[in-house]
């Protein structure tokens, strides 16, 4: 039995210890800037949570009261634009990862990512200027036949900037990331199991639900959870086309919409003053807390997911 | 009436189980199928169904709605297709089709919105799109004329400073991740990056804006708060993309570095980012394209103002998303003109996030390194 020979030791140079320090040092950045972010968002808030309308003028009685609201119509917003965008976006998917021809397929997923690359900004201009008025009489028709339905309900709104038409919007939005993530998954379905339904007779579509779908699902709901973080926190377009009053209600077509938190805070923090200001640092923490859990637990799902597929 | 009489011309044919061709054979290949052409049959018919109904509807309200016949006429695609397939191919191929249309429908209902906005935008853009848009900024301006080159300039200005702070950090968290990164700290950034994906970008705008009230007092609206704001947004983009570039270079190339005795940093510097360098740029001016279209974090953090403002450290600074957003909710009088340059900022700004994309493919698909033989 010999002894293990001493391990040779490095020589330890100047260039890499400086270049292995800044490269820790950048890498602690990101921790220390989120948690800068939580600790300001924090420190400018805490004023706010027992200010009283006295003291801030946006309040109508005390910050829970104007905050409860601003949450259900993210909740209910967001909510919405997913109903919407998972059928869409696992459609698209499919599309383009087995049904479209296969030379197509990089170019049509091009095309859909250049929906990402449109500003908020504009989606919100083209809510208001072109998708809000073609909804009117859609609308109006929805109203008048299907107004017995509680979701369809009221007043229909004379110019379509209802929270549907913010939501649908919002849905547009969040098409491509979800796409993304979705068709990703779909293209990682091993070839075998295709192959397998394939040649035990299966048409393209139960190959597609007995051997893509199951294996994809996870992937499915990480994406949804992720479209979900996305519509909760975006801003602009629901700010633009949504024409807000801080109510309850779950009516979609009416002129009376709920507005979300991030909307709010983009309309009101240009004129805000004094307590007013922490007020609304105080919502945007709530909507910070709100958004940092559920993409943690999109992530969560991802990660599970790569340990027990048979993908790697 | 069309789709049915396609119907009965192609569906005898080609359709009755044991399907008898010319010459009485029955081909055991083609049995019980529809032709490849009587789907695309069935498209025009149902398409020329709907364009009828509508066009009789139209006679009037003297409105022709395109869009309505073309949804109505793809739905009634789906059904008659399912029909058809169902009577001569039977169940689970009907369905198959269905789905079929379904899953195309998905993608043609997502390319509505993008082919919607891009019309709109370029024709209601180029109403202003001229000379004096891009050689003058909005101040003293009631009215018509005027132009964005504050926002413009109060983009670039920010946008670069937002690089400036960000790639150094995004690339060394990289390098980091992938060279040196192991253990815990290492994971808790992997997820911290993640989630700090999906920060809302109006939270990163409070926390600029609530990191230099600190030191500024209350009120302040800084370019340079605008610029601290993007990074926040910009920082995970660009460290994702380098590390998936970084973790492309092969290993190999490492080993051989060592053997012939160059230090960790030097191979790093000398080896691996010239191999990555292409896919790295790329994922830079990715991230520089989905940071410059950000309104509300600079809305927030830096204000809006009517006149140029050519420094980041001091009043409120102009940038072309806030800018559009400016000229829609604040419209004076002419309407028109407001919207008008509102729509022109727009088009400018689809137009450098484009180029922006476009560049960063073209150097992913022109510089990327070779590594076959």
């Amino acid at each position: 039995m010999t002894t293990a020979p001493a391990p040779i030791k490095a020589k330890a140079r100047l260039g890499d210890l400086v270049f292995s320090r800044s490269a820790v040092f950048a890498g602690s950045m990101i921790l220390v800037a989120l948690a800068a972010v939580a600790i300001f968002l924090i420190v400018q808030a805490i004023p706010a949570l027992f200010a009283t309308n006295e003291e801030a003028s946006i309040l109508e009685t005390n910050f829970w009261s104007y905050v409860g609201p601003l949450v259900f119509g993210t909740v209910w917003a967001a909510a919405i634009a997913l109903v919407f965008a998972v059928p869409i976006s696992i459609g698209i998917a499919l599309f383009i990862s087995h049904y479209a021809p296969r030379r197509l397929a990089a170019v049509l997923g091009y095309i859909v990512d250049l929906l990402a690359a449109v500003p908020s900004v504009v989606f919100g201009l083209w809510g208001i200027g072109v998708f809000a008025p073609a909804v009117v009489p859609v609308y109006a028709w929805l109203n008048e036949y299907l107004g017995w339905i509680p979701l369809f309900g009221g007043t229909a709104s004379a110019t379509g900037r209802t929270i549907l038409t913010a939501a649908m919007v919002l849905a547009v939005m969040i098409l491509p990331i979800m796409t993304a993530i979705c068709r990703e998954v779909f293209l990682q379905t091993p070839v075998l199991h295709e192959e397998a339904a394939l040649a035990l007779g299966a048409t393209r579509w139960e190959m597609v639900r007995m051997a893509v779908l199951p294996f994809g699902r996870s992937g499915i709901v990480s994406a949804s959870v992720l479209g979900l973080g996305r519509a909760l926190g975006e801003t602009m377009a629901v700010a633009m086309v949504l024409s807000a009053s801080q109510v309850v209600t779950f009516e979609l077509l009416t002129s009376v919409n709920p507005t979300t938190i991030a909307a709010n805070i983009a309309l009101s923090f240009p004129e805000a003053y004094g307590l007013n200001v922490n007020v609304l640092i105080a919502t945007g923490l709530i909507l910070f807390i709100v958004t940092f859990a559920v993409n943690a637990v999109a992530r969560w799902i991802v990660d599970r997911r790569k340990e027990f597929s048979g993908a790697n | 009436m069309t789709a049915t009489e396609t119907a009965q011309t192609s569906a005898p044919g080609s359709g009755t189980p044991g399907g008898t061709p010319k010459g009485g054979i029955p081909s055991a290949l083609t049995a019980g199928h529809l032709k490849p052409r009587t789907p695309w049959l069935i498209l025009v018919g149902s398409l020329a169904l709907s364009a009828i109904v509508f066009g009789v509807l139209a006679t009037g309200t003297g409105e022709y709605n395109w869009a309505g016949a073309l949804i109505v006429g793809l739905i009634v695609y789906a059904f008659a297709v399912w029909l058809f397939s169902y009577l001569v191919e039977g169940r689970r191929r009907a369905t198959d089709r269905l789905v079929t249309a379904i899953v195309t429908g998905a993608f043609l209902l997502a390319m509505a919105p993008l082919i919607s906005v891009a019309y709109t935008v370029v024709s209601l853009g180029l109403n202003r799109f001229d000379l004096e848009f891009f050689t003058s900024s909005m101040r003293n301006v009631t009215g018509e004329g005027g132009g964005a080159l504050h926002a413009i300039v109060g983009t670039l200005l920010m946008t670069g400073a937002a690089a400036i702070i960000s790639i150094p950090i995004g690339l060394m968290t990289s390098i980091y991740l992938v060279e040196y990164g192991r253990g815990k700290l290492a994971r808790g950034i992997t997820f911290l990056v993640d989630v700090m994906t999906g920060i809302p970008s109006i939270v990163a705008g409070l926390f600029a804006y609530a990191l230099f009230a600190l030191f500024f007092g209350p009120g302040i609206r800084l370019g340079i708060a605008g610029a601290v704001a993007l990074s926040i947004l910009m920082i995970p983009v660009v460290v994702r993309s380098s590390e998936e570039m970084l973790r492309l270079v092969p290993n190999e190339l490492r080993e051989a570095s060592y053997a012939l005795g160059v230090p960790k940093w030097l191979t790093i510097v000398k080896v691996v980012l010239p191999t990555s360098i292409a896919g790295i740029v790329t994922g830079i001016m990715l991230s520089i394209a989905r940071v410059i279209g950000e309104t509300a974090p600079l809305l927030i953090a830096a204000g809006f103002t009517q006149s140029m403002n050519y420094n980041l450290f001091e009043g409120r600074m102009q940038s072309l998303p806030v800018y559009v957003y400016t000229q829609y909710a604040n419209q004076g009088n002419p309407a028109s003109a407001y919207l008008d340059r509102a729509w022109a900022a727009a088009l400018t700004l689809i137009l450098i996030v484009m180029l922006l994309n476009l560049a960063g493919r073209l150097i992913a698909k022109f510089f990327a390194p070779k590594f076959g033989r």
